[in-house]
């Protein structure tokens, strides 16, 4: 067992479950979607970005690729989220929450190609 | 992708896992500890303030507790993640700071530099491996004309000294083994304008290795090689290597062929020089015996080739077991006196000093010169940067290795035909070599000629093909008049013809007429190539020097003129 593989392993899956756990719910409505659980997956998104730096497979090429992907998505949903909040002050309605939680789905599916990878990588390895 | 922003990127895994960690709790401590507003209702930190009041805390720029004042909790939590962020920080910086100064980092920066040099190439260019006394002038020979080098070298301090050369075109210069493969391809072996590959190593090994590399990845371009000994010499022709120059023998040739044969050696000399550079004075070395200190490879080169041309020598050598000379030498190291009145050098005609210490050198021929002021005195230099004392110690011949085995070189590179041409001429005699010097002078004056060569085809002179074609007669004469008023001779010289199977003709006589395929070398003064090209590639200005006639170019004119 490779302790590197581990932390790899966990962090990509957690990245895609956590963004999972803030997607699912009523679309439009704010109470099923926690601003905590975006803070999460946002974090453990950029530490599994880093630590998919500085391989030069060609795996490891589009596993960074899609990671900054959801990178850019998640982020994007969290300066929309302040903005509504803090700067226009028109509170989370259902437009607002509506592009917060399609563009955390975008992530997902990122993340979800991410996961595909790494277990298309891990089947091929039979050993 | 680069190298460097992946070293970077591997390096850089842990301090930002580390950053963005201290970053995550920081921001939600702040999130979660419940805190009061202005007016002392309960508030909490929402992610929007906790990010920003982390992002000036952690970078120490301190914009005060904002937007309410903070409790004891927050403050005692902004204590904790002070330290965390700011040790993170100090942290990741540390790391930037030693990547920069680390030297496989280093190491990668000045590789991808010389590779995007290399890369960025657009005109032919040698590869020179090896940036010794030899490479170092044969790459400012070669910069003078504005050809393209890259330089190899095992040597970092060699590689210092070329960037702080001036030169005048970008050399690209990469501290590496040139015998591995790799380093050859970022030298830029497969580029495809990659011209040639010169292997200057000190190691016979190196350059053969670097010969078959070129060799089978790059077929076709031209490999010229040092070798210091027979076997390799001939292990490197045998795979055809274009040139394998042995620098001993090379030199030592060249010496006796200074002692026996000035004419020809001048001639050489001329032809190898660099142009526009004062023309060397003819030497006139005494017959008689000669004596030679030092029979290491250089003295047992020259004492081969001073033997075939039928010269008494007496050797002076200081270790006569060593170099297998016992029994008939003067045992010695020919810097006192005594060593050289034994050798008798009051009869003697001349000396050289060949052994390869130039002190050495020099305290043999100053010794010489008191015992018989008379004599010819020839000295080795074997290091550069003595180039001044040799001049002020005002010796008949002084003999550079590096020197001469560089132009020999360039000359190679240049002009493919000289090397034939110079190879021809060492089978006249020097009574036929005199004579063609005292033509060259009156042609080319006092200064070293340009070189240049051309055959007869499309791409070099279509002029010259289309009236060929039209089976007029074209001589070499005609050639050498001036297009711009053809009573005017260039100054100018025909050196070499070769014609597909038949043998070369050496300084063609003018009536020859020239044919499709030959090709022809010949010495001039600087400008007068430039001259003549109008003769070869319009053929307008062709006609004019075979006839006198001016003929009308255009189709209209043409026309006009023959039927009026």
């Amino acid at each position: 067992m490779n302790l590197e593989k581990v932390i790899f392993g966990f962090f990509i899956v957690l990245a895609l479950t956590l963004n999972f756990g803030f997607f699912i719910g009523e679309f439009e409505n704010p109470e099923h979607h926690n601003v905590y659980e975006l803070f999460v997956a946002i974090v453990v998104n950029l530490i599994a970005t880093v630590l998919k730096f500085g391989d030069r497979t060609q795996m490891g090429a589009v596993l960074l690729a899609t990671s900054l992907v959801a990178d850019l998505q998640l982020i994007v949903a969290a300066i929309v989220w302040g903005y509504a909040v803090h700067v226009a002050q028109t509170g989370l309605d259902a437009s607002v929450m509506g592009s917060i939680v399609s563009l955390s789905g975008g992530a997902l599916l990122a993340n979800v190609t991410s996961v595909v990878l790494l277990i298309i990588e891990t089947v091929n390895l039979r050993r | 992708m680069n190298q460097v922003i992946f070293l970077i990127l591997r390096r850089m895994r842990a301090p930002l896992v580390v950053l963005i960690v201290a970053y995550a709790v920081s921001i939600l401590g702040m999130v979660l500890i419940p805190g009061t507003d202005a007016e002392g209702n309960p508030w909490r930190m929402d992610f929007f303030h906790a990010f920003y009041f982390v992002s000036y805390m952690a970078t120490t720029i301190g914009f005060g507790e904002l937007p309410y004042a903070f409790n004891e909790a927050q403050r005692m939590w902004t204590v904790v993640a002070v330290y965390l962020t700011v040790i993170s920080w100090l942290y990741a910086i540390g790391k930037i700071l030693s990547l920069i100064q680390d030297p496989a980092f280093k190491q990668a920066v000045v590789e991808n530099s010389f590779a995007r040099g290399v890369s960025h190439i657009r005109e032919p260019f040698y590869i020179i491996c090896g940036y010794g006394d030899t490479g170092s002038l044969l790459v400012k020979a070669m910069a003078q004309r504005n050809m393209r080098t890259v330089v190899v070298d095992l040597n970092p301090e060699r590689i210092n000294e070329l960037e702080l050369a001036d030169l005048h075109v970008y050399v690209p210069g990469l501290c590496a083994d040139a015998s591995l493969t790799l380093t050859l391809q970022e030298a830029g072996l497969q580029h495809r304008h990659c011209a040639g590959v010169v292997a200057l190593t000190d190691d016979d090994q190196v350059n053969l290795k670097i010969a078959i590399t070129t060799k089978l990845l790059h077929p076709g371009i031209k490999v010229i090689c040092r070798a210091e000994t027979r076997d390799a010499e001939a292990n490197m022709a045998s795979f055809g290597t274009d040139s394998v120059i042995n620098p001993y023998n090379t030199f030592a040739h060249r010496l006796a062929l200074a002692l026996h044969s000035p004419g020809t050696h001048l001639l050489y000399e001329w032809l190898t020089g660099v142009p526009e550079a004062p023309l060397p004075a003819p030497l006139y070395p005494p017959h008689g015996t000669w004596l030679l200190c030092g029979y290491g490879r250089f003295g047992k080169a020259v004492k081969e080739n001073l033997d075939r041309e039928g010269v008494n020598t007496v050797i002076v050598e200081v270790d006569p077991e060593g170099t297998g000379c016992a029994g008939f030498c003067v045992v010695g190291r020919g810097t006192e006196a005594e060593t050289l009145r034994a050798a008798g050098v009051e009869q003697a005609a001349g000396i050289v000093a060949g052994t390869d210490d130039d002190a050495n050198n020099l305290s043999i021929v100053m010794t010489a010169a008191e015992l018989n002021p008379d004599m010819f005195m020839v000295a080795r230099q074997n290091k550069r940067d003595n180039h001044e004392i040799f001049q002020a110690a005002l010796l008949d011949l002084v003999m550079q290795r590096s020197e001469i085995i560089a132009r020999d070189i360039f000359a190679m590179m240049t002009t493919p035909l000289l090397g034939d041409f110079l190879r021809l001429i060492l089978t006249q005699s020097n009574e036929w070599a005199n004579e063609q010097v005292s033509r060259l002078t009156a042609v080319v004056g006092e200064y070293v000629p340009d070189i240049w060569y051309f055959s007869v085809d499309e791409t070099h002179t279509p002029a010259l093909l289309e009236v060929l074609s039209e089976g007029n007669v074209i001589r070499i004469e005609d050639l050498s008049r001036d297009s711009r008023d053809r009573n005017e001779i260039l100054s100018c010289l025909p050196l070499l013809l070769m014609r597909k199977d038949q043998e070369a003709e050496l300084f063609p006589q003018g009536d020859v007429t020239l044919q499709q395929g030959d090709h022809l070398l010949f010495a001039g003064r600087i400008g007068a190539f430039e001259r003549m090209k109008w003769t070869l590639q319009n053929r307008n200005a062709l006609r004019y020097v075979q006839t006198g006639e001016e003929t009308a170019s255009g189709y209209f004119w043409r026309k006009f003129v023959r039927e009026g």
